[in-house]
């Protein structure tokens, strides 16, 4: 079986370490949040802060204390808040030690794009090309195929890119992969998913 | 100097023209100048370019000035939200300009500082490095982003005092200060004015030099994405 969204993201919450500074992607990146169990994480909101919380109860929401997905979040003890110039400061400066996002498509070269399909609605990259050009590793967490089973896993990214070889991992429903000097290397299967599968549902080389 | 003034109407006075290039604060709908867009609704200035991470949702923040056809041009990161605005872009009627979010936030502060430009490594190999210069430091390609110089500033901060000084809000502060910074003439609007002397100087977030005019105000503060947790029983 193939893993689902939250075993994906318990998966990727491996890769955090204890005294990281991390910044969640929307969708699955955000349940990585769940867990990372008793590691002392510190969750950075690129609108401007460091320390991000859980969602309010209800009730309690505050309109000036939001996530970078627009949410109603919470603040912590060590919570830290400043401007988006900083935010991006210590994004841009590699003090963040990992982004975890999800993409439309990643190359074997590390080539990342997750902001727009042509002659759909562009809504905007936000963030995102700052952070994989900014942080330290990039873990990308994403379905393997898309959902008339094309791999998503490619050579080359066909769509406009976010960045150009910035992954660094990359987490799949079938596995886990790294970029690696002339391709893709198999880091594990899913539970359940045979090295044959995963290299089926593969476009990119695996070395 | 006197920097407050009795309303946004007065205090884009002078300050606001048809054609400028306008610097607002704010992200998503959290920390908009609310009161002032809603001036610049009134004034009717036309063709205005706001550089602004968001345009806001078609009825609250910048959203009600592409209602009233007085925005020529956007700069931002992000337009989701707005369905009026993309029906403008799509039929050719409004110029937009993506900026990565970093980047237009470093392109505000760096106005704000006198630098005309910077490297960055953002967007390299990606369609916004398109017609940029790019360099080499270190072994690695950066492109060069322009800093932005403002005609005005529009932001919204907590609290000032009556000399200009700003304290912002949790992650209301987001582009507030950079925008701030960019411009030729900031004016801000907050939650409430306080005599000088009663802002500790260590915690002001903003110097009042950035700050030509205040205004006071009650913000509706709207909120884009309600989400809660259950109290555990």
């Amino acid at each position: 079986m193939p893993w689902d969204r939250n075993q994906m993201a318990a998966r990727a919450a491996e890769e955090l370490e204890d005294g990281m500074y991390v910044n969640l992607g929307i969708g699955i990146p955000t349940l990585v949040a769940n867990y990372v169990g008793d590691k002392d994480i510190t969750l950075q909101s690129e609108n401007g802060m460091l320390g991000m919380g859980p969602f309010p109860y209800e009730g309690e929401e505050d309109p000036d204390l939001i996530n970078a997905g627009k949410q109603t979040i919470t603040e912590l003890s060590r919570t830290a808040y400043f401007d988006s110039a900083m935010s991006f400061g210590m994004i841009r400066g590699g003090k963040i030690a990992a982004a975890i996002l999800g993409a439309m498509e990643v190359a074997e070269n590390g080539d990342l794009a997750n902001w727009m399909i042509p002659g759909k609605l562009v809504k905007g990259m936000g963030g995102a090309m700052d952070l994989v050009a900014g942080v330290g590793r990039v873990i990308v967490v994403m379905d393997h195929t898309s959902k008339h089973g094309d791999s998503k896993v490619l050579k080359e990214c066909t769509l406009p890119l976010t960045g150009k070889g910035v992954v660094d991992r990359i987490i799949t429903n079938l596995g886990v992969l790294d970029v690696v000097e002339g391709g893709l290397k198999i880091v594990e299967c899913a539970d359940g998913v045979s090295e044959e599968e995963l290299r089926a549902a593969t476009e990119a080389t695996i070395v | 100097m006197k920097k407050i003034y009795g309303s946004a109407a007065e205090a884009l006075d002078g300050v606001l023209s048809d054609g400028m290039l306008i610097a607002a604060g704010g992200f998503g709908l959290c920390g908009i100048p609310e009161l002032l867009l809603e001036a610049i609704k009134e004034n009717g200035a036309k063709n205005l370019t706001f550089a602004s991470n968001n345009a806001g949702v078609d009825d609250f923040g910048i959203g009600i000035l592409l209602q009233t056809r007085q925005v020529k041009k956007m700069i931002s990161s992000y337009v989701g939200e707005n369905a009026e605005f993309m029906r403008q872009y799509l039929s050719g009627e409004l110029e937009l300009e993506f900026n990565p979010q970093g980047t237009l936030a470093e392109r505000m502060r760096a106005g704000g500082c006198g630098i005309p430009g910077f490297y960055t490594k953002t967007g390299v190999g990606t369609a916004i490095a398109e017609g940029k210069e790019s360099k080499m430091f270190n072994g690695e390609e950066y492109i060069l982003e322009e800093g932005l110089f403002a005609d005005l500033s529009i932001v919204k901060a907590w609290k000032a005092d009556d000399t200009g000084n700003l304290i912002f809000r949790k992650t209301a502060r987001n582009f507030n200060p950079p925008a701030a910074m960019c411009g030729k003439v900031c004016v801000a609007e907050v939650e409430e004015i306080v005599p000088r002397g009663s802002l500790d100087p260590d915690h002001i977030h903003l110097p009042g030099i950035y700050v030509h005019r205040i205004i006071q105000g009650e913000h509706e503060k709207r909120i884009e994405q309600r989400t809660t947790r259950k109290r555990e029983a």
